[in-house]
């Protein structure tokens, strides 16, 4: 899963490119605008949850249990009476924390074994570089479900997991980047004015190799969301009574037959989800590629 | 007067798949404080890495100073440890690079990064590093430097550049700046203006200092002395006025008469030097410079020369007595 986000990014100079130019390219960007448009939803959705709400979403309505879409609920209620279209909007919450909290995790973890291997080289290098081949190994999902099932199901668990699995592709970016950052005459201008090791690769390095890491982190996020979705359809997500897409989908899934939508519309919340943070990636990754520039007119 | 600098028959070797190659080997030359010093040479003959290996920055692998010594304020920098070596560098010994455009990071401003030894190296506040790079900027003319210490590497031309990473250099107030190649990459009138600056600047701090550069002219105003080198030797060495009235070595005056001069008339003819310098791999044996060389003799492929003074403070590695 993650070779696919390394490849996508091969190491290269980070472009000296303002800020705003690089604004401005990605909302030039269409589907990077469709992305960009669809996160602001959700992000909007996950922090005004209790007011865009209609229903509290654990408040059962025994009246109407399964129903499908109605005036009263919009989306039609769950197999215990629960307004849908209320757990989906307290949804976006786990998803987007899930999501977010993890990435940050491996993008953490990534860059500093990532840097620490580009900067030493040699024997390290060797060494952590094998490491990581090994954990790119491991498959994801049976990972997920036997560390989930050791350290007992929850949220933070699956951050955890997810943390510890993710940077791999992380560390690979960023040691391709330092490799070519270090050989640079301001890396050498700065040991040869006495900085020191730590200094160069937190004041040098990793500030001019992060670039590609904005890019790796926004595809990855839609990656962890659909994860957790995936976790969550095994039970070792959230926890009831939270709402949670992935365990929506799993319990609609039983009624598929009564009332699709119960099942429908969170895993479309997914899609959306993951959809919108690869356009943003798309987008970001031509925004700050000036090469690509302009490109991203034509899709 | 002791000398500042004393290196003692310094040998730098790089192991490199294909072999050996003695980058430097047996380099010998001194410096007083406050003097100028030039070495002189084609691309590759072993000034930049003499000059990397003062403040061993060689990359290890595949570098390695082997042999020689590198006296400075009476210490064996080679000796050092790592540690001890970083508060010389940026500190007692500072050097200004060739690629103005890269020398500098990209995504620091300009005050942070002329702040960066004096933080580095005298323990400052951030605050009052920045208020010594703007008096350094100012130093070295940058106008409105109060303002400019918050631009980006970006927002500056070359010239600026190079100026900044002089301020760089002379932050803590070194002893010994060395400048590899200070002015290659700029106008030539910026180049005039670097040069005064920084021979006005070491003049007024008493720093002395090692340009290396393969112009000839740059080292004709700017240098007390000069050593010229050829495959990882130093061929001929003397005062600036001796090298430049009476160049004794065949290939320091082969040098001098491929530099077009104004003063001349269009008809006389450049005499290049023949052939192209020598592959560090394969250095021809005795003196490496004999294949080329159009007063070779015998001895010339057989004993490598040592050097030899043929005047005072004038010294040259040939067996011939050529003269121009």
């Amino acid at each position: 899963m993650t070779d696919a986000i390394t490849d996508q990014i091969e190491p290269r100079r980070a472009p000296r490119v303002g800020f705003r130019a690089v604004l401005r390219a990605i909302i030039k960007h269409k589907l990077s605008r469709v992305g960009i448009i669809i996160i602001i939803m959700l992000v909007s959705m996950a922090a005004f949850a209790p007011w865009l709400a209609p229903y509290d979403p654990n408040k059962q309505d025994l009246y109407h249990v399964l129903s499908g879409p109605s005036m009263e609920h919009w989306l039609g209620t769950d197999n215990v009476g629960r307004d849908l279209l209320s757990r989906i909007i307290y949804g976006a919450r786990v998803s987007l924390m899930v999501g977010v909290l993890s990435t940050l995790l491996s993008a953490t973890i990534g860059s500093l074994i990532g840097l620490v291997a580009g900067y030493k080289g040699g024997v390290v290098d060797m060494v952590v570089m094998r490491i990581t081949d090994t954990f790119m190994c491991i498959p994801w999902l049976v990972f997920v479900l036997v560390l989930a099932a050791a350290l007992g199901p929850g949220l933070i668990n699956i951050i955890i997991t997810l943390g510890a699995l993710g940077w791999t592709g992380f560390a690979r970016i960023i040691r391709g980047q330092v490799l070519m950052v270090r050989e640079l005459p301001y890396v050498e201008a700065a040991r040869a004015s006495g900085a020191t090791g730590r200094r160069i690769m937190f004041k040098h390095l990793l500030p001019n190799s992060v670039a590609p890491i904005i890019v790796a982190s926004s595809i990855t996020l839609g990656l962890f969301i659909m994860v957790e979705s995936a976790a969550a359809f095994f039970g070792l997500g959230a926890q009831p009574p939270t709402a949670s897409w992935g365990k929506a989908l799993r319990t609609g899934y039983a009624y598929l037959e009564i009332v699709p939508l119960f099942s429908i519309a969170p895993g479309a919340m997914i899609t959306l989800a993951v959809l919108a943070f690869n356009f943003l990636g798309d987008g970001l990754r031509d925004a700050l590629d000036p090469r690509l520039r302009g490109e991203g007119e034509k899709l | 007067m002791s000398a500042l600098l004393d290196v003692k028959n310094l040998q730098t070797y790089f192991i490199t798949d294909d072999g050996l190659v003695k980058a430097v080997d047996g380099v010998s030359f001194d410096l007083r404080e406050g003097e100028t010093l030039g070495l002189v040479g084609e691309s590759g003959c072993g000034k930049s890495v003499t000059a990397l290996s003062i403040l061993r920055l060689i990359p290890n692998p595949p570098g390695k100073i082997v042999g020689g010594e590198i006296l400075f304020e009476g210490r064996d920098l080679i000796k050092l440890s790592e540690d001890e070596i970083r508060a010389v560098r940026g500190n007692r010994i500072a050097m200004i690079f060739q690629e103005p455009m890269t020398s500098l990071n990209p995504v620091l401003t300009i005050g942070r990064q002329v702040s960066e030894p004096i933080i580095v190296h005298r323990n400052t506040s951030k605050e009052e590093a920045l208020k010594e790079s703007i008096k350094l900027l100012t130093s070295v003319k940058i106008p409105a430097a109060e303002t400019r210490v918050k631009a980006y590497p970006h927002h500056f031309s070359g010239g600026m550049r190079q100026r900044a990473m002089i301020a760089m250099g002379l932050g803590c107030n070194p002893k010994l700046i060395i400048a590899d190649e200070p002015t290659t990459a700029l106008d030539v009138t910026i180049q005039a203006q670097l040069l005064e600056l920084m021979k006005n600047l070491t003049r007024d701090y008493g720093t002395a200092l090692i340009i290396i550069t393969h112009n000839l002219g740059v080292v004709a105003r700017y240098a007390d002395r000069v050593n010229v080198m050829y495959a990882g030797r130093i061929v001929e060495k003397g005062t600036a006025r001796s090298i430049y009235g009476d160049p004794r070595h065949p290939y320091t005056i082969g040098l001098m008469a491929s530099v077009p001069r104004l003063d001349q008339d269009t008809k006389t003819k450049l005499v290049p030097i023949e052939g192209q310098p020598p592959d560090l791999l394969y250095v021809p044996p005795g003196c490496a410079f004999h294949p080329r060389c159009i007063y070779a003799s015998d001895k010339c492929p057989q004993v490598v020369p040592e050097l030899r003074a043929v005047d005072a403070n004038h010294e040259i590695a040939c067996w011939e007595n050529v003269k121009k």
